[in-house]
């Protein structure tokens, strides 16, 4: 078994809040983030996936595929886009970068021919990342 | 006299925008600005770096004190910026908020650092688009 890992980058708006919470508690514990109007982040995925090197091609997954899939199923959906208004996941999550990660697994889980997917990681900016293993890890 | 020597420094803040010209039709705001005239706005991790110029100081061996300069560039650019919406600022209220002219506002702050001269201010957008300006009738150099 061997691990591969292919990056994607996607800029996005968001802003943290819960509708079940007072203003002044959105405020305490999100702090800037609750901002209604929202700010923004690049953000870079990266989608690891595990599988057997095939001996023929030499691939664990045809990576031109690999990117495709990531194009349709994420980038395309979510950059130069507001995350709270516009995708469906975050009109009852908040987006954080953890969440984020868990809508990034559920959007390619089964997809990948091939392979199965290892490890979801986000990166809201270089020093802040968080990686999701899937649903029973 | 004293030697005159450059130093530069790096910020970051996180904000969004929405690149829109209200003078202009929504099939030409979308032609022009593309994917970045989305109406909900976008977002990205800024990078503003600047540079200043001045004589080395005998004493401290400093162009300006670092502590100076950060604590200026908290209170008149972080404090304001980060984590904000572009757009609602209000030196955007009538200015789409592109990388050339967010370039010419940051100038206008750097510019009253009282501390040394501000010779360039560098502006990343991404990690891929990055813009540097040299003050008024210099022009913006764009570097993708």
């Amino acid at each position: 078994m061997i691990l591969l890992t292919r990056k994607a980058d996607f800029s996005a708006a968001h802003f943290y809040w819960n509708d079940a919470w007072s203003e002044a508690e959105n405020q305490r514990v999100f702090g800037k983030c609750s901002n209604r109007q929202g700010h923004g982040h690049n953000y870079t995925l990266e989608v690891t996936v595990e599988g057997v090197i095939d001996p023929a091609s030499g691939f664990v997954v045809d990576l031109k595929q690999l990117k495709d899939i990531m194009e349709r199923e994420v980038v395309s959906v979510y950059d130069h886009r507001h995350l709270n208004h516009e995708i469906p996941e975050f009109k009852t999550t908040v987006p954080t970068t953890e969440n984020i990660a868990i809508a990034i697994w559920r959007r390619l889980d089964g997809k990948i021919p091939g392979a199965k997917l290892h490890r979801i990681r986000v990166y809201e900016m270089p020093d802040l990342f968080a990686d999701f293993y899937g649903e029973g890890a | 006299m004293s030697a005159i020597a450059h130093l530069s420094r790096r910020y970051h803040f996180a904000a969004s925008h929405r690149l829109h010209v209200d003078a202009l039709s929504p099939e030409r705001n979308r032609e022009i600005y593309g994917k970045c005239n989305n109406p909900f706005g976008h977002g990205h991790n800024y990078s503003v770096q600047v540079t200043f110029s001045g004589p080395v100081d005998k004493i401290t061996g400093m162009v300006t004190n670092l502590g100076d300069l950060d604590s200026f560039t908290q209170r008149e650019l972080l404090d304001l910026f980060d984590h904000t919406n572009l757009n609602t600022l209000p030196c955007f209220l009538d200015l789409v908020p592109t990388t050339e002219n967010l370039c010419v506002e940051l100038w206008r702050i750097f510019a009253q650092y009282p501390h040394a001269k501000l010779e360039r201010l560098r502006v990343e957008e991404t990690g891929n688009n990055a813009f540097d300006y040299f003050g008024d009738g210099a022009p913006i150099q764009h570097e993708e």
